[in-house]
């Protein structure tokens, strides 16, 4: 017995599965980094600093654009009433962009990087060695060409079916994913050219598009767990992505101050992104409301607590601590310390993790075969690792938090000469990185709980 | 939300939203690249701080430090790395650099290692121009004191 709408959903679980082990990957080295801010040789001469963060980072971004893609299909088949246009291209595409990760990441882990660089040719296309863009240029290739099928196949099964607001921003959003990815090729000579066109792809991807890809997964999951109309969750779904987009596209000024810009962008960055953390209330209360009104009990708890969840963290994470360090007056000081890093933690947790959870949960039991929910024991065991990794993260962004502000005390507000150098100031931090690397541990034990969900039920499981 | 707002409504300012927010963006953008060059000083962009980019790139410095307060936060910020330890003195912070670069890993205990790189004479040459071409461009007066 099925317990999917349409077949073709099930190419999702490739999808969910892998980046459910890169998302593993991910903490791992993070536990790695964070024990290397205060024991500095540990591991130095294996795994030195810089490739343990590029690997941290790297299966970030990865894990997350597979969670996307799962959930479109999933979701957009069931959205459009019909048929994926074709799951033989998913599965391929899966295994073309699961393999070029894996590489990637050996690549890091087993050769110097800047013999990654030679060994792929950086040198006649360079784009290599800027943050979060390390991939060696074939796989940035790889990923366009991964993407472009990946549209292909989601617009065909969107143009074949029923045109809903979820697939319409869905694809907006998957579309400006594919297109402001593409400034990752442009690596001119010239530094200050390079800073300002590479905002291009991170601020318009994680401050841009992707809330369209977060807003469109939020609002299927909560029509589906609410049985709210439509009609209302769709209003408020374009209310949201429009105030994302107006306020982040011009929001980009606030990444504008230091580098070599005209001075009205410290105005435009600095009002824009004063807004910018309006969408991401809107998404609270719209999430509360829409699970205050809904029109029925939805056995899977998880997916509710999880859809809740992701709207209060990403409000807290990209809306209040970004906006803590968004004004020009305040960046001045704040800009490329901890406080920075805190924002990110919380942000990308909050916003993009915990969505991409969000449907997992939703999803893998129907998946797997199960049923509409996991079973109470499953569920239980998921909802803490919920706590355990959500009030995790709320405590290594307060660490940073901590570390930044006293970063900022000693380095950056005194005159010249009285000012603690970086280094002297990273010792006097040395509190701060110790409890956030125990944060870290916990925020593990949660990932490690979250994981033994999902044998709870497998033999329910087909 | 109210009946009088409708979805036609909110979809109009969505995309027409979109839309003009993205051309005055696209817009904006375009006159900043104009106005690039004179804060950027490219008239100064050799062929030497061009082959330090790339030793800058091929290395993955950005992987440990920042440039003009962008990149990981474990070791200094060097946008103004000329300054600090160059006093703006070219042969001077290129012989730092010389050094520097020699002598890493320090191998003090407990203390966050720079990893050696093994770059030639020439290379770290070229680095040291990279970084005074950075450090030169005007970035409307950040940081705030010369530790950075």
């Amino acid at each position: 017995m099925s317990t999917l709408k349409y077949q073709s959903q099930s190419v999702a679980t490739p999808y969910f599965v892998f980046a459910l082990i890169l998302f593993t990957g991910q903490i791992i080295f993070g536990l790695v980094m964070g024990l290397q801010y205060v024991v500095g040789d540990f591991l130095a001469g294996v795994i030195p600093f810089n490739v343990a963060r590029m690997v941290h980072t790297n299966l970030l971004i990865v894990w997350l654009l597979f969670g996307f893609m799962g959930a479109a299909y999933f979701l957009v088949p069931e959205e459009s009433e019909t048929e994926l246009y074709s799951p033989k291209l998913a599965i391929l595409l899966f295994w073309v962009f699961a393999v070029a990760a894996t590489l990637t990441v050996l690549g890091y882990l087993l050769v110097p990087y800047s013999r990654l660089a030679e060994i792929t040719g950086n040198e006649y296309f360079p784009t290599m060695g800027r943050e979060f863009l390390e991939q060696p240029t074939i796989t940035k290739i790889g990923i366009v060409i991964v993407c472009l099928g990946f549209l292909f196949n989601i617009g065909m099964t969107m143009l074949r079916g029923r045109k809903t607001v979820i697939n319409m921003v869905l694809i907006t959003g998957l579309i400006g994913l594919a297109v402001f990815f593409l400034f990752s090729f442009y690596n001119p000579s010239n530094i200050a050219l390079d800073k300002f066109y590479w905002w291009f792809v991170v601020h318009l991807w994680v401050e841009g598009v992707w809330e369209l890809i977060m807003g469109a997964i939020l609002a299927f999951i909560l029509i589906k767990i609410t049985g709210v109309d439509r009609e209302i969750i769709e209003k408020w779904l374009y209310v949201i992505v429009a105030m994302a987009l107006i306020s982040g596209l011009l929001g980009t000024g606030h990444h504008f101050f230091w580098l070599a810009t005209p001075e009205y962008w410290q105005w435009v960055g600095s009002v824009f992104s004063a807004l910018e953390p309006l969408p991401f209330f809107a998404m609270v209360l719209y999430a509360f409301n829409m699970v205050n009104n809904r029109r029925r009990e939805h056995p899977n708890k998880a997916a509710t607590l999880w859809a809740l969840g992701t709207a209060v963290m990403a409000f807290l994470g990209a809306g209040v601590w970004g906006f803590l360090h968004t004004l020009a007056p305040v960046n001045f000081y704040t800009h490329g310390t901890q406080i920075t890093a805190a924002h990110a933690h919380m942000a990308f947790y909050g916003a993009y993790a915990m969505i991409v959870l969000t449907i997992i949960s939703y999803a893998m039991p129907k998946l797997r075969g199960i049923g509409e929910a996991s079973s109470k024991k499953a569920q239980v065991l998921e909802m803490w690792g919920f706590w355990l990794m959500t009030v995790a993260m709320v405590f290594i962004t307060l660490f940073l938090t901590g570390a930044g502000v006293l970063q900022v005390w000693l380095q950056r507000l005194p005159e010249g000469g009285e000012a603690l150098s970086f280094m002297e100031t990273q010792d006097k931090l040395s509190i701060f990185y110790w409890a956030r690397e125990a944060t870290g541990l916990i925020f593990l034990i949660g990932l490690i709980t979250y994981m033994c969900n999902f044998l709870v039920d497998r033999k329910a499981a087909k | 939300m109210s009946d009088t707002f409708t979805k036609g409504m909110a979809r109009n300012i969505y995309y027409g939203g979109s839309v003009f927010f993205l051309l005055l963006f696209a817009g904006l953008a375009m006159h900043t690249t104009r106005e690039m060059p004179k804060s950027d000083h490219r008239e100064n962009l050799t062929e030497a701080v061009a082959n330090g980019k790339a030793i800058w790139e091929d290395n993955n410095c950005i992987g440990c430090h920042t440039l003009l307060g962008e990149g990981a936060y474990y070791a200094p910020e060097l946008g103004n790395v000329y300054y600090r330890r160059g006093g703006g003195d070219l042969d001077a912070f290129k012989g730092f650099m010389q050094s520097w670069m020699l002598i890493q890993p320090l191998g003090v205990p407990g203390r966050r290692q720079m990893p050696q790189f093994n770059l030639t004479e020439q290379q770290v040459n070229d680095l040291a121009e990279f970084l005074k071409f950075t450090a030169e461009i005007d970035v409307n007066s950040w940081p705030p004191n010369i530790e950075g």
